[in-house]
């Protein structure tokens, strides 16, 4: 077991979900409720300095339960060693915390998982379409998106 | 007038020829060119290599790219449009001054090529009206020659509004 996944199943045992390690680098999967506080945690503990967040995405698992599942992925500079954090994300309230106001690179990753999948971000400051244009309707990387679906332009709004 | 004093030139002071002005005003617009480039993707390298030197588009007097629709008649559009993007071409189109010709360069702009997706408008002759398809992915550029000489060739025969 990895060091990172080691402290957070001790210190956040109520939202730690499961972990896994593939090549050296390590997953862990949490309740959605604590990424705030975890993500925090991340980056301020003397011993993981997880400083950057390279990346936030999500995943769609039609017919699973729960549906979506948003993927962060950490980077510690100072130690050169990457963590993987995903939290299921049920259908009927997707929504999670914004890591915006802890990495400004979130903000533009939290925009463009909206788009796509219709996850909301709480606390974000700008949540709007990144890559569509507004008036789009749905998120185009929701399995359940017909592949064939053309919309009519309606153009940028603002 | 700008005419006689070539003929003038051309032929000696008491010379005459005979034409249509509309074929005249075809010619002298044909090889006088000057192109917009409307470029968003990966095409745009070709078309950076068509314009230069080797290829040297002053052959056909299209050599000189105006980075301003306004001070442009032709306007060549590299690369695949998104739907985000399209509003902004068609203001590009629409502050163009006639008389105003459109090539589409590449097959996203002809089709929409392989990105029959959510994303991409299906050939920007649905926004815009189309003068030359320029298919390829992206076209070589002999194939953008003879583009552009087939352009030339629809300006020379087509009725001249002046």
């Amino acid at each position: 077991m990895g060091r990172a996944t080691e402290i957070l199943r001790a210190r956040f045992a109520d939202c730690f979900l499961d972990a896994h390690e593939q090549h050296g680098d390590e997953t862990v999967v949490l309740r959605p409720e604590g990424i705030a506080t975890v993500a925090a945690f991340l980056r301020s503990d003397a011993e993981l300095q997880f400083n950057v967040l390279m990346d936030v995405t999500a995943v769609d698992y039609p017919g699973r339960t729960p549906r979506f599942e948003v993927v962060y992925h950490f980077y510690s500079l100072p130690r050169r060693a990457r963590l993987r954090v995903k939290l299921p994300v049920p259908e009927e309230q997707p929504e999670v915390d914004s890591l915006t106001p802890l990495w400004k690179s979130a903000n533009w990753y939290e925009r463009e998982v909206w788009d796509m999948f219709g996850i909301r971000f709480r606390g974000h400051p700008n949540l709007k379409r990144i890559l569509m244009y507004e008036g789009f309707e749905g998120h185009p990387l929701r399995k359940d998106y017909p592949i064939k679906k053309r919309q009519p332009l309606i153009g940028p709004m603002n | 007038m700008g005419l006689k004093r070539i003929v003038t030139r051309v032929f000696g002071d008491d010379s005459f020829v005979t034409t249509k002005l509309d074929a005249a005003i075809g010619w002298s617009r044909k090889y006088s060119l000057f192109m917009y480039p409307f470029v968003t993707a990966c095409c745009g390298m070709e078309y950076m290599s068509v314009s230069s030197s080797h290829y040297d588009l002053d052959r056909f007097g299209a050599a000189f790219p105006r980075f301003s629709p306004r001070q442009a008649d032709v306007l060549i559009v590299v690369g695949t449009i998104s739907h985000k993007i399209a509003p902004v071409l068609t203001r590009v189109y629409e502050q163009m001054t006639e008389p105003k010709w459109v090539i589409a360069f590449g097959v996203c702009t002809c089709t929409g090529g392989f990105y029959d997706n959510y994303a991409t408008v299906q050939g920007i002759d649905t926004l815009i009206p189309v003068d030359i398809y320029i298919p390829g992915c992206p076209p070589r550029p002999e194939t953008v020659i003879q583009g552009i000489m087939m352009l030339q060739e629809k300006i020379q025969k087509q009725r001249q509004e002046y």
